[in-house]
């Protein structure tokens, strides 16, 4: 569904490393959770992998292309003078899903993600939690078959998070790939069938979960991030 | 070559019902042309200069103004919630994106300058009845010319601070033979003159055209990518 | 030798050789019979324009090949000829109206190759804001390679709409800038500092093409820690 091989990219004409041979595959089915520090490179190998950053080095492919891809950035994407409705009509539209079919997978995707009340609102009255799930609305619209999310839990209250998982659970179970990009290893562990620490543009580890808890897995990443001095949080930041 | 055009206008579409939904770029733009007008009423000496001499150039200098104001509108309401990185994530081709904002601007400007002239024909009793024709040909050709560069410069300076200022400074060069050929033309069309004496400028603003849209669909993905 | 010194060296000579060019246009050439010694600045006026263009030619072409290839040094080569074609255009345009004020009787008219060169002033002047404007060194380097491929394709459209408008209007000068064929010796003085003013361009590009090697150089050591950039 996914791969990518030998990602590399600098910025600032190579003084700040964002990857550093990346490589990894992902089949249908498929959670890849990354967890690393702030400036550890993740937005950029998720920008990378959404085609947003041609990078230095290295190849990425998605199958299905562009229109595969459902991508949840740091920020909503919607227009605030556009009501909910309107907004995922025109990403519809974009995303080349027939005109018949618009109107229902709206309406379809808003019930999921809980903002069909709001669908006639205009973005900007929205409270932030209701803009991040009309966000997530904005990137499932459609029905991509590769998720890329970075940082979705962000703005989001606690029942709403326990949605959003069980959102992804659903979709992992419908055969979508998911990766998912995050500074904490509180979220997103149990929905992650590859775990992937990275840390100053490398993978320092990149493996099958396995039957590891966790409780396991937050362990393993202090000591990933304590080791090679410096400790987590250092390094030269590009993720802001 | 459909699917492009389709894309652009899903585009464009979208942002003019932003825009008439919010109606302060348009209102601005709109007061904007009918000040200067009547600006230029009071900044010239009606005994010694005939209105019918000046009229082309205030004509003109109005609309061009104008037009400079209001293309800033187009990727700035993109930066909103950073739509424009969504944007560049979807599958839209970057050509539609460049040809969007292009026809969305066209069409602003369109509507500034069909409020304008009139406003024009009234307040300096200029006789466009028998010319209305050749007249909106000569305004259409030379709009789309500075139109297409100032979309793909406007994506340019987004970022920048005074984007603004920064926008007039780079396209007023642009501006001069777009002005130059709209005014001389104008002129001949007000004086009576038959259209063929200005064959040469309308060959110089369809070259201007023709020249500039292609080059710049073909340079707008360099401003948008990574 | 490095880069600098090399263009140090070269932008010597140059200076070396336009003082001779003058040694010669003030003694060895003939005072032009209708323009008296005033002419004599034609042999610094004309020269500059050419530098002048030939900068912007070559800003379009580093532009073009950087977009084709995406190698820094194009970007730092237009960037330099950038620089010294504002120097050179500033030179043309102080000097055409020292020359234009005894000769036409006024400092400034609106003849096609005057314009044209105010333009280009303007261009390089647009162009130099927009990279002082852009701070990350990849969205710079493209956006001004697309302002200067633009501004190479506008130049005929400005001389082609600035001598249509000439064209139909009355002359107000009687004289023309430049005498259709110039005796044999003003010739050689001209082609001499044409050649001059030529070499005088490489040595200034290479010395600020040096410059901005040693700025790229002085930002990296100062690069702060965990700046945000996300291109």
């Amino acid at each position: 569904m996914l791969s990518a091989e030998g990602l590399r990219h600098a910025f600032r004409g190579g003084r700040v490393v964002a990857l550093d041979d990346v490589s990894f595959s992902l089949a249908a089915g498929q959670t890849l959770t990354i967890f690393g520090p702030n400036g550890a490179g993740k937005t950029t190998l998720l920008k990378v992998l959404a085609g947003l950053i041609r990078p230095d080095a290295g190849r990425v492919t998605v199958a299905g292309g562009r229109g595969a891809i459902g991508w949840i950035g740091h920020h909503s994407h919607l227009y605030g003078h556009l009501t909910v409705r309107e907004n995922l009509l025109f990403w519809a539209s974009l995303y080349g899903v027939p005109p018949s079919a618009r109107g229902v997978n709206a309406a379809a995707t808003m019930r999921r993600v809980g903002v069909a009340d709001w669908a006639n609102q205009p973005v900007w009255s929205l409270s932030r939690g209701l803009v991040q799930r009309a966000a997530i609305a904005r990137a499932l619209i459609h029905d991509p078959r590769v998720l890329l999310l970075d940082e979705p839990f962000t703005g989001l209250d606690l029942k709403a998070a326990a949605a959003l998982r069980a959102l992804l659970g659903e979709l992992r179970g419908a055969g979508r790939s998911v990766v998912l990009a995050t500074h904490n290893v509180d979220e997103g562990v149990e929905l992650a069938s590859v775990v992937a620490f990275q840390r100053r543009g490398r993978f320092v580890q990149l493996a099958p979960r396995g039957g590891r808890s966790a409780a396991q897995i937050a362990e393993q990443y202090r000591r990933a991030m304590a080791e090679e001095g410096g400790g987590a949080g250092g390094g030269r930041g590009v993720d802001g | 070559m459909a699917d492009l055009l389709r894309q652009a206008w899903t585009v464009a579409r979208k942002d003019l019902v932003l825009e008439f939904r919010t109606r302060t770029a348009i209102v601005s733009a709109l007061v904007f042309t009918a000040l200067v007008l009547t600006v230029f009423n009071f900044g010239r000496d009606p005994t010694a200069v005939p209105t019918i001499d000046l009229a082309p150039t205030i004509l003109w200098v109005t609309f061009t103004f104008a037009a400079m104001l209001t293309l800033n509108r187009a990727f700035q309401l993109e930066l909103e919630n950073q739509a424009l990185e969504g944007l560049l994530v979807s599958p839209l081709n970057r050509t539609s994106l460049y040809w969007g904002k292009l026809i969305a601007n066209l069409m602003f400007v369109a509507l500034v300058e069909s409020v304008g002239l009139p406003l024009f024909v009234l307040f300096f009793d200029v006789p466009v009845g028998r010319v209305l024709l050749p007249l909106v040909g000569v305004i259409a050709l030379a709009t789309l010319g500075f139109v297409a560069v100032g979309t793909l410069f406007s994506a340019l300076v987004m970022r920048t601070r005074f984007a603004e200022l920064l926008l007039v400074v780079l396209l007023l060069p642009f501006l001069v033979p777009p002005l130059i050929g709209a005014v001389q033309v104008t002129a001949l069309l007000l004086g009576g003159r038959p259209l063929s004496e200005a064959a040469g400028w309308l060959r110089l603003l369809a070259a201007y055209d023709i020249g500039f849209v292609s080059l710049a669909s073909l340079l707008f993905r360099f401003t948008v990518d990574e | 030798m490095t880069l600098a010194q090399r263009g140090g060296w070269i932008t010597g000579i140059g200076l070396a050789l336009l003082a001779a060019v003058y040694v010669r246009a003030l003694a060895f050439t003939p005072v032009e019979r209708f323009q008296g010694p005033a002419q004599k600045i034609f042999y610094l006026h004309v020269p500059a324009a050419w530098s002048a263009m030939l900068s912007m030619g070559l800003v379009g072409l580093g532009s073009i090949l950087y977009l084709l290839v995406r190698d820094a040094r194009f970007d730092r080569f237009a960037a330099a000829s950038a620089e010294v074609g504002t120097a050179f255009s500033l030179v043309m345009l102080t000097t055409g109206p020292i020359w234009a004020k005894p000769i036409w009787g006024t400092w400034w008219t609106w003849d096609a190759r005057l314009t044209l060169t105010l333009f280009l002033f303007f261009l390089f002047i647009g162009y130099l804001l927009l990279r002082g404007a852009v701070t990350e060194p990849g969205l710079r380097a493209r956006y001004s390679a697309v302002l200067g491929i633009c501004g190479l394709v506008l130049l005929p459209f400005i001389h082609l709409s600035v001598y249509l408008f000439r064209t139909l209007h009355p002359q107000p000068i009687v004289l023309k800038p430049s005498a259709p064929s110039l005796p044999g010796s003003m010739l050689v003085t001209l082609l001499a500092s044409f050649a001059v003013f030529t070499l005088l361009y490489v040595g200034f590009v290479m010395q600020r093409y040096a410059v901005s090697l040693l700025r790229e150089a002085r930002a990296g050591e100062g690069e702060g820690e965990g700046e945000g950039d996300h291109a």
